[in-house]
């Protein structure tokens, strides 16, 4: 099937099971839809009450007020709201709250503090891998997942060899990491305070 | 305090503090996502609504009627603020286009509604149902077109509408080796990661604001007239903002619909622009088209050089200055700058990281490159042999330090530009095409007024305050290394305070004025701290030794704290400056070196080295300026090799309004990256004997990337950006 047919398809498909239009069209809109949502931010139990619209992104920084993780764009484009969910990074721009029931959340919050940093928060910090600061939660967040994600054997784009394990080559962790972006541009930086995190890891 | 004449040694000079690669004194508070953005202000703000922003989704033209109704009645609305019930609104001092249309549209999504609601969601899905019913105008689009017949625009007020020095026309015409050539640089935007936010509170007739500007006390300014208040009774609040690179130095309509947003709600309100929003709603660096002739003798000296450059903007805009550099960049005894400024009714554009230069030295670069090339010299060697120490125009002002010359040795010696081969497309490496290049880097260095708040209270603790802002720049570091050195005292004892327009007001981040001027400012309130120290001690001020917490005085010494007592001790001032900017030409030099490699197959260009070699007076911490410098020289990637806001000429608007479409550089696209400091000190510039750096990285980088793909490909593009489809189908025959 040619591009434009495919296209063509899903439209007739939506129209097909779309509401009738005369519903959608009268009357005043409905009330949000409201939904209750437990699941553990940060390793505390978290109870809310949502509206079914809320990102992920949205339920961590308006309704439980935890900020660190970032608005850039929410559309899944810069990687400044990645956390780390079950140990798996998203961007939680992308994902809505109430798909979360029961999940574990990890911000970056829950990394580290101030006085009590994450090894990769203490080498940002050394290395200088950031800047403004606004995109460095979602770096972090990002950088320990690829990490991991490396350490587990994950192959990438740049993986030379799908049958073999892959390393922490300056070519893995960049292709890894370019979903989240840096205007202040500190990847040289960033990737220097990966690399010695792995080192000592290793 | 005045600073008239160059500095003598003064207690920065002991570098025990300043100069050092100290980590950044807020790095913990922003690894660990507890630095507090405008948007984020929960500490300072409660019960505040939601405000979503409407953006006009016509170019030019009129609203003829908004009709509100279906959004009013839309689930948690609280009020929805347009141009017909905001009240009176007066353009700002730095604004070129109204932050709120209607009737009047000036541009694309010119922000024409506020929809303010209980939640983020009722405010957005409450936002669709604002039914705006437009008349569109015809509009001026395409600068090309726009261009033929755009007047010219004098470089300064009432100047001459083109500079010139001796007779360009004669010389160029008996040049035995010329150049004439033309480059294009298209609009690029900031896309800083932090999108424009505010939050608004009224108590009265008192506004506070916790927005994310680079300016304070321009914005202050800025709001108080847009909305005919005193500005007494403005605050502007801003110790975190993720990035701005001049697209922050203005008041935006996040600030402006906020403040009028929670005036309709009755409660605070707290706005961001949307992503998609922002392109086209805020301002953006202007595309240039600009023509380069140079004529040199055979040997290679330079008789001859013109730079004219066109650019467009809205009435009452501002042309890109790209010809600003080539004033003072290269000898020649006869000269030509101009530049015309078409009317244009796409977005605003206005100042982004290293403006005029930053375009100007994209085509300025690559003409010396061609032009060393019809030399048959080295392209290092070119420049060097047209190195001048004085302006130019003005002979009798010398720069006040250029160390060009040593920046271009010094990069090609650490490089191994030696290995470059002068003849293009002849390095393979497996399927990569590989080149070098280089390209000058120069940016001036601005002086600005600065003012500043320095405390010791009865623990020795010493505190900072200043209007100053910290865009990424490292400012609250710098500053605290400043006050370190001339109290005396650990780093770990200065508190920085900033971004509070209620402090004294300093020079704010822009044009890579802020380091050095934002620290002479400290300096002045540290000198007239430490006067107040010795006199409430009955020391002598000048024999006084700050250091180790205490000061000393022949055989006497007292610690801080003690000194400070109970009431503590404060002293404020500014630094302001004399004509030693007009008696000499101060600015920042730099060497960009690059390698690339060009796939013989696809075209694709990847960076495979980057080096900078700066000269531009005392570095204040190595560590944060080397970042500023890898920054510009990562955003000189994107403009080289992909960044270009495409423009639709039939319905005026940036198409790719969003960072999956602006493509920016991420981290597969840049390698390691290195950078050199010379040493430097100037005392003609500050009392802290320190220049700007932090636009000096992007400044040549771009050229120096092209000239380097030129080298590994032999195609010569003059459009930027050089994405493949330029140069393609001229690559070398794959064997």
């Amino acid at each position: 099937m040619s591009r434009r047919g495919l296209l063509g398809a899903g439209a007739a498909s939506v129209a097909a099971t779309a509401v009738p239009v005369s519903a959608a069209q009268v009357g005043k809109p409905a009330a949000p839809s409201l939904a209750k949502l437990a699941f553990e931010v940060n390793g505390k139990k978290r109870t809310l009450q949502v509206d079914t619209r809320t990102t992920l992104l949205d339920a961590l920084r308006e309704n439980l007020q935890l900020t660190g993780t970032k608005k850039g764009c929410d559309h899944g484009q810069c990687g400044a709201c990645t956390v780390l969910v079950d140990g798996v990074r998203i961007n939680s721009c992308l994902s809505l709250a109430v798909m979360h029931e029961g999940d574990k959340i990890t911000t970056i919050e829950g990394l580290g503090q101030p006085d009590n940093l994450h090894p990769m928060q203490a080498a940002f910090i050394k290395h200088d891998g950031y800047q403004c600061g606004y995109c460095t939660p979602g770096q972090i967040c990002s950088a320990v997942a690829v990490l991991g994600e490396i350490k587990a054997g994950i192959p990438s784009h740049v993986t030379a060899d799908l049958n073999g394990r892959p390393t922490a080559s300056n070519d893995e962790m960049r292709e890894r990491m370019s979903g989240n972006i840096c205007r202040c541009g500190a990847y040289s930086n960033i990737l220097e305070a990966m690399t010695d995190v792995a080192e000592k890891v290793a | 305090m005045k600073f008239d004449t160059p500095a003598g040694q003064n207690p920065i000079d002991q570098l025990k503090v300043v100069g050092k690669p100290h980590d950044r004194i807020d790095g913990k508070y922003k690894t660990t996502g507890t630095a507090l953005y405008a948007y984020e202000r929960n500490d300072a703000v409660a019960n505040h609504a939601y405000g979503y922003m409407v953006g006009s989704a016509i170019a030019k033209g009129r609203i003829n009627a908004i009709d509100l109704a279906e959004a009013k009645g839309a689930p948690g609305v609280i009020a929805i603020v347009t141009a017909a019930n905001a009240g009176k609104l007066t353009k700002g001092d730095f604004n070129t286009a109204n932050l709120l249309g209607g009737p009047e549209i000036q541009h694309y999504h010119q922000a024409v509604a506020l929809v303010i609601a209980e939640t983020f969601e009722q405010a957005r899905a409450a936002a669709q149902l604002v039914r705006v019913d437009y008349a569109r105008g015809k509009g001026r689009f395409d600068l090309a077109t726009e261009l033929k017949g755009a007047p010219l625009k004098p470089a300064e007020d009432k100047g001459p509408p083109v500079d010139r020095v001796g007779d360009f026309e004669g010389a160029f015409g008996k040049a035995a080796v010329k150049l004439d050539a033309r480059y294009t640089t298209p609009d690029h935007s900031h896309a800083m990661m932090e999108p424009h936010a505010s939050i608004a509170t009224w108590e009265g007739d008192k506004l506070t604001l916790w927005t994310s500007n680079q300016m304070i006390a321009w914005g202050k300014g800025d709001v108080a007239k847009t909305l005919g208040l005193p500005k007494e009774n403005v605050r502007l609040i801003s110790p975190y903002i993720g990035g701005g690179f001049g697209g922050k130095l203005f008041v935006r309509t996040d600030a402006i619909m906020a403040a009028l947003g929670a005036k309709a709600a009755g409660r605070s309100v707290k706005v961001t622009l949307q992503r998609p929003l922002m392109i086209n709603n805020t301002t953006h660096r202007p595309a240039t088209m600009q023509r380069i002739r140079i004529g040199a003798t055979k040997a290679g000296k330079i008789t001859a050089i013109a730079h004219e450059s066109g650019s467009g903007d809205l009435p009452g805009g501002q042309p890109e200055t790209a010809v600003n550099q080539t004033k003072l960049m290269y000898a020649g005894a006869n000269r030509l700058t101009s530049m015309r400024l078409a009317v244009l009714d796409l977005p605003e554009g206005n100042a982004m990281r290293a403006p005029g230069e930053a375009p100007g030295l994209m085509a300025l670069e690559i003409a010396m490159d061609e032009m060393a090339e019809k030399l048959g010299m080295d392209p290092v060697a070119f420049r060097i042999a047209n190195d001048t120490q004085v302006d130019p125009e003005k002979p009798e002002r010398r720069f006040s330090q250029r160390q060009l010359i040593k920046c271009l040795q010094t990069g090609a010696d650490s490089f191994g530009w030696n290995r470059r081969n002068a003849k293009p497309a002849q390095v393979r490496d497996g399927k990569w095409l590989v080149g070098l290049g280089m390209a000058a880097g120069f940016r001036n260095n601005m002086l600005m007024k600065s003012a500043a708040r320095v405390g010791i209270d009865r623990k020795g603790i010493v505190t900072v305050t200043t209007d100053m802002t910290d865009i990424g720049t490292g400012s609250y570091t710098i500053i605290a290394q400043t006050a370190a050195e001339m109290m005396g005292v650990d780093l770990d004892k200065v508190v920085v305070k900033l971004g509070d327009s209620d402090s004294p007001a300093s020079a704010g981040s822009g044009g890579q004025w802020g380091a050095n001027n934002s620290t002479s400012g400290v300096y002045a309130a540290c000198v007239k701290l430490r006067e107040a120290v010795a006199q409430k001690l009955g020391f002598n001020s000048t024999d006084a030794e700050f250091a180790d917490g205490k000061v000393r005085s022949g055989n006497r010494s007292v610690s801080l704290a003690e000194a400070a007592g109970d009431a503590g001790l404060v002293a404020e001032d500014a630094i302001e400056y004399g004509d030693l900017d007009k008696k000499y030409q101060q600015s920042t030099f730099a060497g960009h070196f690059v390698e690339v490699g060009v796939n013989a197959y696809t075209g694709e260009t990847r960076i495979r080295r980057m080096l900078a070699v700066c000269a531009a007076g005392r570095i204040l911490n190595p560590k944060s300026a080397r970042s500023q410098v890898i920054g510009g020289m990562t955003m000189g990637a994107g403009a080289a090799l992909m960044e270009e806001l495409a423009v639709d000429k039939r319905f005026g608007f940036f198409v790719n309004h969003d960072l999956a479409s602006y493509e920016v550089p991420v981290h597969a696209d840049i390698p390691h990256q290195d950078v050199i400091f010379l040493d430097e000190v100037d005392p003609i510039s500050s009392p802290m004997k320190a220049k700007g750096v932090g636009e000096l990285g992007l400044c040549g980088v771009g050229a120096a990337i092209a000239n380097a793909i030129y080298n590994a490909t032999g195609v010569r593009v003059r459009d930027y950006p050089i994405t493949l489809d330029k140069h393609l189908d001229k690559l070398p025959e794959i064997a």
